[in-house]
């Protein structure tokens, strides 16, 4: 990628995760919110929350698959958003939806299960946040891996929320929970078998376009097909 | 005839009107960001329950609708109504009535004597809506096609035209939608048949040409774009109940003290209004409809 084109990327990525915000915030302004304002807004955030996590998760396969290490720097941005996206959810029904009464709250969250797993994702995301930064990766080490598998229990309990809380029409949280499933079991597929699609790929690919695809690197074999350095680049 | 509304709300709720309009100016002025902020000093300006029942927008009740033949989504039946021909219209009367038969629209209602209602309108998703119907008492239609006495209930159908109708072309719901009323139910004088809002026709996406209200129940309990109306012994089937029995049941009275598995039902949402207010037995009609369960568990009968 050209330097000036990787340098606008990550503001742009920025930019582009504000999108769903701004134009709640217009549609609020113009008044083009459904009626129900708060449940509309409540929708809006959930959905961009889940969709968030769900493109998060999607990074570290799309790095396995095509063999574009680059995409990997745009994770955190991804999941941070998608947190910023769940907090505003959570904080819509606490504050405008329930406005602090917290004995329905409570009686929300203990008796109805749809609730209770969309407070338990939201929960353990807080950790990852609070964890997000280039120190805490380098102080925890592995231990930073293990812990921000959470993210699955998150991802999991997020789609089944979304289901649950459908009266009857459920095909677009069905198709989230086939996209999370189908990222998962692509972590469960060996990484050598995926290295070596990916440098086949990758190989293939070159010889068409007839350039070099990494232009400074000294190595001729693909940064994947090496084991990465790094223990927080290497799983999740 | 004129029915007036009972007194149901005391003059000592409602709220003064300098408030209540600066609360709407305050709201557009707060803007998101401030929201955090500003709503616990708001919450000790303004009562929890604002107490007017003061019919909600024309825009609104036409823009937000549940009514799944049309799309999924609130305003999928304002987008998509259009193609709904409530003219000509045909309603069969079927079932245990003396003379079965297939009318058209125009010749069923000739005889019939609209005259506004304006009721509360209360979704079993806890929103609810203050609606001007024109309609006409569903017991007077009943009393013209002179059900048998083996009559103890009605079942409504609603059109099947997946033409007419795109949100039938998915089976999101098992169609046609159905529903259903005991007799005493169906002749109560609160129950009607309605042909328009606002003193216009009814819109498409409200249910037109013909659709029933039953303002002390839940609103699905409403079937709309009705086609048939049949009186049968047995207790009908309703299209909810069959679709998940544990959350719909076939009363589906208004009822704060029974919680739907998923939700409270104690408070409500009025469109256009911020806070919650607390949902009242029977939707506010207890003193003219209860003496109908009289006996009944309304726990088991939900």
């Amino acid at each position: 990628m050209p330097r000036l084109l990787k340098r606008a990327a990550k503001p742009a990525l920025f930019l582009l995760c504000l999108v769903p915000l701004g134009k709640l915030v217009f549609d609020g302004l113009t008044g083009r919110l459904e009626a129900e304002v708060i449940k509309d807004i409540t929708h809006r955030t959930g959905f961009w929350g889940i969709t968030l996590i769900t493109l998060t998760l999607a990074v570290t396969p799309l790095r396995r698959v095509t063999g574009w290490n680059g995409v990997q720097s745009y994770r955190r941005m991804l999941g941070l958003f998608g947190f910023f996206y769940i907090t505003l959810h959570f904080l819509i029904y606490l504050v405008l939806d329930q406005f602090f009464a917290w004995h329905e709250i409570v009686k929300d969250i203990a008796k109805r299960p749809y609730i209770t797993l969309g407070f338990t994702g939201f929960v353990l995301m807080i950790p990852l946040a609070l964890t997000s930064t280039a120190s805490s990766v380098k102080r925890l080490g592995r231990k930073w891996v293990t812990l921000h598998s959470l993210i699955y229990v998150t991802a999991l309990a997020g789609v089944v929320h979304f289901v649950w809380s459908q009266k009857a029409d459920i095909l677009v949280p069905t198709r989230y929970g086939v996209a999370l499933m189908v990222l998962l079991a692509l972590r469960l597929v060996p990484r050598s078998r995926l290295s070596a699609w990916s440098s086949f790929l990758w190989r293939s690919s070159a010889a068409r376009s007839r350039r070099p695809l990494a232009p400074s690197s000294s190595s001729p074999v693909p940064e994947l097909a090496r084991p990465t350095a790094s223990s927080a680049e290497s799983s999740s | 005839m004129l029915i007036r509304r009972p007194p149901d709300i005391k003059s000592s709720e409602i709220t003064p009107a300098e408030l209540y309009f600066n609360r709407r100016r305050f709201l557009a002025a707060m803007g998101f960001a401030a929201a955090g902020v500003a709503l616990p000093r708001l919450g000790v300006a303004l009562p929890a329950r604002s107490g007017d029942d003061e019919p909600t927008s024309y825009e609104a009740i036409t823009h937000y609708n549940n009514f799944y033949e049309f799309g999924t989504g609130k305003e999928d039946p304002a987008a998509n109504a259009h193609t709904l021909r409530p003219r000509p219209w045909t309603v069969e009367i079927a079932g245990e009535v003396a003379r079965p038969a297939r009318y058209d629209l125009d010749d069923l209602l000739r005889p019939m004597r609209v005259e506004e209602r304006v009721y509360r309108h209360r979704c079993v998703e806890a929103w609810s809506m203050v609606i001007p119907w024109m309609g006409f008492p569903l017991a007077d239609l009943i009393n013209r096609v002179q059900p048998t006495s083996r009559a103890r209930y009605v079942e409504f159908t609603t059109l099947f035209d997946p033409e007419q109708m795109p949100g039938q072309r998915r089976g999101v719901l098992p169609w046609p939608y159905v529903e259903g009323l005991r007799m005493d139910e169906a002749m109560h004088p609160l129950t009607i048949i309605a042909t328009g809002l606002y003193g216009r026709p009814l819109p498409n996406q409200n249910g037109a040409p013909l659709h029933v209200v039953i303002p002390w129940k839940y609103g699905f309990k409403g079937a709309k774009s009705i086609v048939r109306i049949r009186f049968m012994e047995r207790q009908p089937a309703n299209t909810w109940n069959v679709v998940a029995p544990n959350e719909y049941g076939f009363y589906a009275n208004v009822n704060p003290e029974v919680d739907h598995p998923r939700w409270s039902q104690a408070r409500e949402r009025r469109i256009g209004d911020f806070f919650r207010r607390p949902t009242l037995m029977f939707n506010g009609y207890a003193d003219q409809v209860a003496s109908l369960y009289a006996g009944m568990d309304l726990r088991r009968n939900y």
